[in-house]
């Protein structure tokens, strides 16, 4: 069926399928992301200076880096060394590496946002510094931290788009093969944004509320 | 398989490293000051009492904020095209820029318009001090310094985010990289190369802002001045709320 011109059901069908590969490799690309980002805020305050350093070089290396010459080099730096990964895999293992140090990053600021009594009073009660990390300092980042996260998330699904350069079939590459067919580039563009946007404006919104919610606790404290 | 790293191959190309290092340079220079111009005027424009104006100001700010950078230069240089709108590649990708940065700076700008306090806009009008003094003087000098580090790190992904224009084949650091490999088949040693390069300029633009903002605001150096002479720590942690939700991507 015909909606457009020559855009039809069967095209829209196709970008509406690749909206389910942009959420799995922004999925993907999160739950590595976060968990690679957790290792480096754990590194970037440790009580020991050279892993600090460390952390420090790794996120400030890492922030300097476009994500597009990353996922070339780790997309080519895996082919040399003769890995032959599907685009997904790639894709995801380079996203892991820049969410992690922007997470790592966003994270660590929380932690320390946390008042120095905390530490204090733990200490004072025999806690060792895993248990009070893991008891009463990231509990409490954590809600610290919810808004700051979901905007970071809104990063990652734009982020996706450019794993298309790759050839991973996403709603952008899925956009550029059905203008590559039927060349109606502007209706295409818009409907591949309109998606994205959909995608999200919701995501910023619950990011924006929260923060200002977060924002009112705090001057009444 | 083993695969040695040669970088041997590259060292031919470094004038034309060089070149596409500062081609993202020119590029990101002129988007973040017509960006940053642009944005100013939307940010106030928001604010203002025209409805009509702020509700499109608002939705081109969260428009340009939830789509994808690359789908906004796809958009512009393929889409205008076909209405017969032709524009060269460069000019299309440092346009894609502006209308991206400007969005992100409009937010950014906005929310130090916000923390201004109203007893100082009164007080100014008490004073009878014009609109546009007020504007300048009251309102976007001290918000700009307020968020001028969320603004530099914007500045940052901008610079990175420039490199999706060699999607549409603008020359830049990224699309020189790509010739360069495909020239010499050192694809990996070529991004490594193009990496670096950008790390160099990141570090360079943070340089140039840090400097930047130690020479534009005068009321902070003189507060450094005096708190360096009573043999205090200066008086600013900055504060950026607004740094986690910028990224141009």
């Amino acid at each position: 069926m015909t909606l457009y011109g020559s855009f039809t059901t069967t095209h829209l069908l196709y970008l509406v399928m690749a909206i389910g590969w942009t959420l799995v490799l922004s999925g993907l690309a999160f739950v590595l992301g976060s968990i690679a980002g957790f290792g480096v805020m754990l590194a970037r305050i440790s009580p020991r200076p050279w892993l600090r350093w460390l952390a420090m070089l790794y996120i400030e290396g890492i922030q300097g880096i476009p994500l597009l010459i990353l996922l070339f080099i780790v997309y080519f730096g895996l082919s040399v060394y003769g890995f032959t990964l599907p685009s997904l895999v790639a894709a995801g293992l380079a996203m892991m590496v820049y969410v992690s140090a922007y997470l790592g990053d966003i994270w660590r600021g929380c932690i320390e946002a946390m008042p120095k009594p905390q530490w204090e009073a733990s200490e004072c009660l025999a806690m060792s510094r895993w248990q009070t990390l893991r008891l009463v300092i990231v509990p409490q980042a954590l809600r610290l931290s919810l808004p700051p996260t979901v905007g970071f998330l809104v990063q990652i699904i734009k982020m996706t788009s450019l794993a298309s350069v790759i050839g991973f079939v996403e709603l952008t590459r899925a956009g550029q093969v059905i203008n590559n067919t039927i060349f109606q580039p502007f209706l295409i563009f818009s409907l591949v944004g309109a998606f994205y946007f959909a995608l999200c404006y919701p995501l910023s919104r619950w990011s924006e509320t929260m923060e200002k919610k977060l924002n009112v606790a705090n001057r009444q404290a | 398989m083993k695969y040695h790293l040669d970088f041997s191959a590259l060292l031919p190309y470094w004038p034309v490293f060089l070149t596409g290092a500062w081609l993202t340079l020119k590029m990101t220079i002129v988007a973040v000051v017509c960006g940053v111009c642009v944005g100013t005027g939307v940010a106030f424009a928001k604010r203002g009492r025209n409805k009509l104006l702020a509700r499109a100001c608002a939705a081109y700010i969260e428009i340009v904020r939830n789509t994808p950078f690359l789908v906004q230069i796809f958009l512009l240089y393929f889409g205008l095209a076909s209405f017969g709108v032709r524009m060269p590649t460069f000019a299309a990708a440092v346009l894609a820029m502006i209308i991206n940065i400007a969005a992100y700076a409009a937010e950014i700008i906005r929310a130090g318009l916000e923390s201004v306090p109203r007893g100082q806009i009164e007080a100014a009008e008490c004073l009878g001090l014009s609109r546009w003094r007020i504007g300048w003087h009251v309102m976007l000098q001290p918000s700009i310094e307020k968020v001028y580090p969320a603004l530099t790190g914007q500045f940052l992904l901008m610079m990175q985010a420039s490199a999706m224009a060699s999607q549409i084949s603008a020359e830049e650091l990224t699309a020189i990289a790509n010739t360069v490999q495909s020239d010499t088949f050192r694809s990996l040693e070529t991004y490594i190369v193009v990496a670096a390069l950008y790390l160099a300029l990141s570090l360079l633009i943070k340089l140039i802002t840090g400097l930047l903002g130690k020479v534009l605001f005068k009321r902070r150096r003189v507060l450094r001045q005096a708190a360096a002479r009573a043999g205090k720590p200066a008086p600013f942690a900055s504060q950026a709320s607004v740094a986690s939700h910028g990224g141009a991507a």
